[in-house]
């Protein structure tokens, strides 16, 4: 078959069918691939929720973001209910290979106390030493370090917030069961229940709805 | 048969996309940060060549002189968002560390060029072969380069330890690495080449 001549109705027709085929084919690819993708972010999500939370029970796990050296850095914080940090893992991240890509462990290496933060009771104001902190900040990434301290504020932030105590943060809450319309903290907590009476139901299933109940 | 065999040892010696045509050199430089790396793009690479090559090759006579590289661009576009969707379903963790220069195949010259240069002249059967070799030299150099940062700056191979992180230069790691790593690879393989 000869090859067609550049008129203008062959030249429309040619791209118009060439492009038609194409959005079709790739309609169909995301169709099978769409569902997978999905299963795949929430179950990394729900993966990460439990690795943070080390089997604390009453923990509370906070996904939190902030600009890396490359771009956003995604993490998964888990918190006790005294501020502890439990555990971190990072959902997303673009460092440098090699370098700010070590915030995946560096901060959970519980042979060096220095860079490490699992078991730190969380302040909201972690920063490198660099920078005056008592964070040892990854060796030659120091913006990926910043970067990684700052998300772990913004969800300590969040984790006050949602405990009642009131600071703007960019970080998202994930345990839903958690302080679902609680406009006040509560006092005190003893083994994770609230041991003073609350004005408003705590986020302990029943503990402070049976207290107030019991002292009407 | 000849021309076949002719025709796929062309990308992976003569004419390899990396250090003969010395074409696609932006995920060459990217992407080689360690040997897996290297080797899942070229792979990905490999597998858009064919499939655009088979494509092209079969529509050459209904696609008009010119509009013949917004027609090219389209189909190589459309497998390149194909691979994209596919890597994101069924190796999140490879497209995790390469998910942003997937969608740059599409302006990688290697598959532009031989869409224009091979499959717009060429049988469909030497097309495939054509991108089947092409791809097989891309992935084989990606891996080398890969391999060689990956080993000089972190002391492992495929993330096995050869020497103790600690004695890696960082640099080889970093875009400088890339470049002088590049460099001496090509200047070894074309003097081997001349040897012949």
């Amino acid at each position: 078959m000869a090859k067609l001549e550049s008129t203008f109705k062959n030249m429309a027709l040619s791209l118009t069918c060439i492009t038609l085929v194409a959005a079709a084919a790739l309609g169909g690819v995301y169709m099978l691939t769409a569902q997978k993708i999905a299963t795949q972010a929430e179950e990394a999500k729900n993966a990460a929720k439990v690795a943070v939370l080390n089997g604390v029970e009453d923990g509370v796990a906070i996904e939190t973001e902030a600009d890396g050296f490359g771009g956003k850095i995604k993490l998964m914080v888990g918190f006790a209910q005294d501020g502890t940090i439990l555990g971190y893992e990072v959902l997303e991240q673009q460092e440098t290979p090699g370098l700010g890509t070590h915030i995946v462990e560096w901060f959970k290496n519980a042979g060096k106390p220095g860079q490490n933060i699992i078991g730190r009771q969380a302040t909201g104001a972690f920063s490198v030493s660099k920078d005056g902190g008592d964070v040892d900040a990854i060796t030659a990434a120091t913006i990926s370090s910043r970067a990684f301290l700052k998300a772990i504020n913004s969800a300590y932030a969040e984790f006050m917030k949602q405990q009642g105590v009131d600071v703007s943060t960019g970080a998202t809450m994930v345990n839903t069961d958690a302080a679902s319309g609680a406009t006040q903290p509560c006092v005190e907590h003893k083994d994770g229940c609230c041991e003073h009476q609350c004005n408003h139901e705590c986020h302990k299933e029943g503990c402070c709805k049976e207290e107030m109940e019991a002292t009407k | 048969m000849n021309k076949g065999l002719k025709t796929l040892t062309n990308g992976i010696l003569t004419e390899n996309p990396t250090f003969g045509l010395v074409l696609g050199m932006c995920p060459t430089l990217a992407t080689t940060t360690s040997a897996v790396n290297g080797m899942s793009m070229g792979l990905a690479t490999m597998f858009v060549l064919i499939c655009s090559n088979v494509v092209i090759s079969m529509l050459k006579n209904l696609i008009p002189d010119k509009v013949r590289i917004p027609a090219f661009i389209v189909v190589i576009a459309t497998f390149v968002t194909m691979v994209q969707l596919a890597m994101q379903a069924y190796v999140p963790f490879i497209y995790a560390k390469l998910g942003l220069f997937i969608p740059l195949i599409v302006v990688n010259c290697i598959v532009l060029g031989r869409a224009e240069a091979f499959a717009a002249k060429n049988s469909v059967g030497l097309s495939a072969l054509d991108g089947l070799g092409m791809g097989l030299g891309f992935t084989l150099s990606l891996t080398v380069i890969g391999a060689i940062r990956e080993l000089l700056g972190t002391g492992c191979v495929f993330g096995a330890h050869i020497f103790p992180e600690n004695y890696g230069a960082l640099i080889f790691v970093l875009a400088p690495g890339a470049f002088i790593c590049l460099a001496y690879v090509m200047a070894l393989v074309h003097k081997l080449m001349k040897n012949n």
